[in-house]
């Protein structure tokens, strides 16, 4: 039996901890997890500046249409109850994972993609139907806006979309078990981001009256 | 300064552990999460609020006059909160997460109501 040498030094002692174990933090906390927390964060800058410009913009439609008046909120209404129906199944996916219950993670992780998937659809439909009204991109200054701010978020959700299936495959592998649900946890925190960003979108860009 | 402070206490939280993986698992997967019924509770208590938001859309129905505005930004706040505090596990998480995640939104609104406000957005 080895006696383990005592040291009162306090960075010695904080180096032997975290060298002995790998996932051992000096914070106790997940590393990968504060580091997606900061990126969220810094994600909050980026689509305030495109709602912040949206806002600016809303009502210059240089004596063309503006995209506040050919908005379909019953549309968009369905959509945004879409995502945030895979809000929950995401969380239930990574319930499913934390409890070791793979097919089941498997399951909602697909449910979750395939609602990500009928939202950009939705989006996609959406943008048409706006280019079929004289709204395209370059049409005014607020419909450049608009469709910055939406498709730079319809972005967010299709990387999601990517990442989701990128657990998928992993999980259909074997290779998403209960011991690193972590994974799914952080994926998860990007995909309710997205969700939340869609939040104040369909608020302060959809159903606040535009002036 | 700010080094050693942490060094420290990295050092204390070594020192109360004899097994630094286990301490480090206690952190990881220590909080409770909620179970599934109530994250559907959640999901129903969103669901009922968006279908409340979109209800004001139709005026026909009922004008909301000048509370329009301040109902619309409190039910999207409450939405927020919840997907925030219970989908994302602010609730039950460390709390530097929530600080990491509110220090980048009040920066964010800080800013942008700065710029909002110079250019002559709230005239």
């Amino acid at each position: 039996m080895s006696a383990e040498p005592v040291t009162t030094d306090p960075a010695a002692a904080a180096e032997a901890a975290v060298g002995h174990d790998p996932h051992a933090t000096s914070t106790g906390l997940s590393h990968t997890k504060l580091a997606m927390w900061v990126f969220l964060g810094s994600e909050c800058l980026l689509f305030g500046g495109l709602v912040s410009t949206y806002l600016l913009y809303a009502t210059r439609g240089n004596g063309r249409t503006l995209p506040a008046e050919v908005f379909d909120i019953p549309f968009t209404s369905v959509s945004s109850f879409v995502l945030l129906m895979s809000s929950l199944t995401m969380v239930l996916a990574l319930s499913a994972v934390s409890r070791g219950e793979p097919e089941s993670g498997r399951a909602w992780l697909l449910a979750t993609a395939l609602l990500g998937g009928v939202f950009l659809g939705g989006q996609v439909y959406e943008f048409t139907a706006f280019v079929r009204e004289g709204v395209g991109f370059t049409t005014s200054p607020a419909s450049s806006a608009f469709f910055t701010l939406t498709g730079f978020h319809g972005v967010h959700v299709a990387l999601g979309i990517v990442m989701l299936m990128s657990l998928f495959v992993r999980s259909v592998k074997g290779n998403l078990t209960k011991k690193n649900s972590e994974t799914v946890e952080i994926i998860g925190l990007y995909w309710h981001f997205v969700d939340i960003v869609w939040i104040f979108i369909f608020t302060v860009i959809y159903l606040i009256p535009v002036d | 300064m700010s080094e050693t402070t942490t060094t420290e206490r990295a050092a204390e939280h070594a020192a109360a552990s004899s097994d630094p993986s286990a301490d480090t698992e206690a952190h990881s997967e220590g909080h409770a999460h909620p179970s599934d019924w109530a994250y559907v509770k959640i999901a129903l208590a969103l669901a009922v609020i968006t279908a409340l938001e979109v209800f004001t859309y139709f005026e026909s129905v009922l004008d909301w006059g000048v509370a329009l505005v301040p109902s619309l930004l409190f039910m999207m706040v409450v939405k927020f909160y919840l997907v925030a505090t219970w989908f994302m596990h602010l609730r039950f998480d460390s709390k530097l997460f929530g600080r990491m995640f509110t220090a980048g939104l009040l920066l964010a609104v800080g800013v942008y109501v700065a710029t909002l406000a110079a250019s002559e957005f709230f005239a």
